[in-house]
């Protein structure tokens, strides 16, 4: 995978601390998400991956620190230029989100009739265009309803394209999908970032598809509260000295048949 | 097309037309996006229509940002050029602009939906659908009773099986939290009645005959009625969207598959709680109702708070009250058993929800005023052959 030519800042996230009450999740945590690359964000159950996710997409306030997106620090933005803000990026939900009373051309076509001044024709062919991205060309007269998990995940991908947005946000990207699926889909994501330049940000723990996908990984943890390892993964997969760390990337398949469970006869 | 994406640069383009000869040559300048997507269409076509041109050629060397409803344009640009046979060409693409072209399939924007889009019907299929659906409706209903009616014979032959804690909860949600709005409607109704019904008989001097309209009323028709319309209101709806959620969360599904039955888990507490809770209710409704038209008798009808009583119990026999707490458990059954069947109709989504649960209360406002009207005729004959006479 080609490496983002020059390291152009695109999200800034200084000192951030979140914290529900007495639970302190993640404290003075700091990183840069850089232009046209893929950010995976790993880490146990409940270390906060989401709760980051959902501040840095202005859906929660941190307890302390700053999202800066060209210059506006978007954790204290009005609503206009968090509206402005959310015009640039696009976020895929875990089970999807899409609107269920609605069919996937609807559910596409409404950031596109809301923000631009396309005419109908003009957004049936973009709604066309995007869905042949995802491969899911034909079934835009479908419901949400009759669609698969990894369908309503590439439909999701599909809406949160669908104004070409600057960054792009994926919450939990292959779980619950079978390994074929999730492989396709990683195609998906590395088709997007290189034809497009779309930076993501990425949630997964998938370790076969961050190797595949990743330029960069970022590991929070819930005891350290905070980051304890960033960097390529295959850098941490060998330097990394940190004991969670380590366990984390020298999971491994079993090789020879030996490790493999047989039925006693 | 130096930085694909320049995040600082403004959305400013600039489009320039040079003629030469046999050929157009047009030179894009600047960013091309969503933004001005339909502004620059509309300048392209104007100067490429009305001229037979052999050859476009579209420069896309300063082109500093392009975003992919962009690309399409131009690939739709070159796809009506080429069916009025000139010959186009995009010219001077960067690598980030090829990438983004690359992802355009012009298959795909011709290809036939697998599933035609959904369009309204015309008046008669909608009355025949409405007519075959209605009927459908009362199949579903009167088979879900059924299921009802074994699951509850199923509890009482293992009442260790009914979940108690449920039922006190549905006791307190339906009655206890129902009880304010219960009491207030109706002794706001027994005022108004006894106010109207004064006005009408003080012209013949018939005062007296106001507690008497009141309570019997009350006790006979108004009280289970409003009662238990105000039930289906407040619990028929809920107990509809509480499984109505559960089904879309697939929890009904979960509940099935552990071998529980959904009817027995989630409907026989609610419908319990509600056979219990609403005759209870009723005589709330009703006493409250007796006891507002009491307040005008007293205020505006010159009647002393003894006779008002007295009257009021001359009115009200055994046989009535009975009745109408029977009338009131039926209501009762009704309201629970639709809320619970329209709840697991719901399918997929958070607008079927909304739906059935609609059509919970509409149905048992319907089904409760249906079966008063045959309870009256019913108890008609019952009191003119029975020993109540
Ligand atoms: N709205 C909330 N109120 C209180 N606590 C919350 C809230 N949201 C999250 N938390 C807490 O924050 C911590 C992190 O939750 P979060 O959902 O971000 O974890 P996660 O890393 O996404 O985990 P998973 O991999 O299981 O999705 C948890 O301890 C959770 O209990
Ligand atoms: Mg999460």
């Amino acid at each position: 995978m080609t490496e983002p030519s020059e390291k152009k800042t695109v999200l800034s996230v200084k000192n951030l601390t979140q914290r529900f009450d007495d639970n302190i999740v993640f404290e003075d945590v700091s990183f840069d998400v850089y232009q046209g690359e893929v950010l995976v964000i790993v880490g146990g159950s409940g270390c906060g991956k989401s709760t980051l996710l959902k501040i840095m997409i202005g859906l929660q306030k941190p307890y302390a620190g700053q999202v800066l997106y060209q210059g506006t620090d978007i954790t204290r933005a009005s609503d206009e230029a968090l509206n402005e803000y959310r015009k640039n990026i696009g976020v895929l939900f875990q089970s999807g989100a899409l609107f269920s009373s609605m069919s996937i051309k609807e559910n596409i076509a409404l950031p596109l009739q809301e923000y631009t001044d396309l005419d109908a024709d003009t957004i049936d062919r973009v709604i066309r265009m995007k869905l042949g991205m995802v491969n899911l060309a034909g079934y835009e007269n479908h419901n949400p309803s009759e669609l698969s998990g990894g369908m309503k995940k590439r439909a999701g991908i599909a809406r949160a394209m669908a104004l070409d947005p600057r960054v792009l946000f994926l919450d939990e990207l292959s779980a619950g999908l079978d390994p074929i699926t999730a492989v396709e889909l990683d195609d998906l994501i590395i088709k997007t970032n290189e034809a497009l330049g779309t930076t993501m940000v990425i949630v997964t723990h998938e370790l076969e598809s961050i190797y595949k996908i990743a330029h960069r990984v970022l590991m929070l943890d819930k005891e350290a509260r905070g980051m304890i390892a960033e960097g390529r993964p295959l850098e941490l997969k060998e330097n990394a000295t940190d004991p969670r760390v380590r366990s984390f990337f020298l999971r491994q398949l079993p090789e020879n048949q030996d490790e493999q469970r047989f039925y006693a006869d | 097309m130096t930085t694909p994406r320049n995040i600082d640069g403004q959305d400013g383009y600039q489009v320039s037309f040079q003629k030469e000869n046999e050929s157009l040559l047009i030179s894009l300048k600047g960013e091309f996006g969503l933004k001005n997507l339909t502004a620059f269409t509309r300048e392209i076509r104007q100067a490429v229509s009305g001229h037979a041109i052999p050859t476009l050629t579209i420069d896309f060397s300063q082109v500093k940002y392009l975003d992919s409803a962009a690309a399409l344009a131009f690939v739709q640009m070159e796809q009506e050029a080429a069916s009025r046979k000139t010959n186009c060409h995009l010219a001077n693409l960067s690598e980030e602009a090829r990438g983004i072209f690359s992802v355009i399939h012009p298959d795909v924007l011709t290809r036939r939906p697998f599933k035609p889009e959904h369009t309204g019907e015309g008046v008669v299929q909608q009355i025949g659908q409405a007519s075959l659906s209605i009927g459908r409706d009362f199949v579903n209903f009167i088979t879900f009773i059924g299921d009802l009616l074994s699951a509850l014979a199923y509890t009482v032959t293992h009442p260790a099986t009914l979940r108690g804690k449920d039922v006190l909860f549905y006791v307190q949600r339906a009655g206890v939290d129902g009880l304010p709005i219960v009491i207030l409607i109706g002794a706001l109704m027994g005022l108004i009645m006894a106010f109207m019904s004064y006005l009408q008989f003080k012209q013949f001097g018939a005062n007296i005959y106001v507690p008497t309209l009141v309570s019997f009323a009350m006790i006979k028709e108004l009280g289970p009625i409003m009662t238990a319309i105000l039930v289906a209101g407040r619990s028929g709806s809920a107990f509809a969207a509480e499984i109505g959620t559960m089904q879309v969360n697939e929890e009904v599904d979960a509940l099935e598959t552990m071998g529980f039955d959904p009817v027995r888990f989630l409907a026989v507490p609610k419908v319990l709680a509600a056979v219990i809770v609403v005759p209870i209710l009723t005589v709330y409704a009703d006493v409250s109702g007796i006891l507002g038209g009491l307040i005008i008798g007293v205020t505006t009808l010159d009647l002393t708070f003894k006779t008002y009583i007295s009257q009021s119990i001359k009115t009200i026999q055994v046989f009535d009250v009975v009745t109408s707490l029977i009338k009131a458990a039926v209501f009762a059954g009704l309201i629970s058993a639709i809320g619970c069947q329209r709840g697991f109709q719901v399918r997929a989504g958070a607008q079927d929800v909304g739906k059935f649960t609609t059509s919970a209360v509409v149905a048992a406002i319907f089904l409760i005023v249906l079966t008063d009207s045959i309870f009256a005729v019913m108890l008609y004959y019952v009191k003119r052959y029975s020993v109540f006479a």
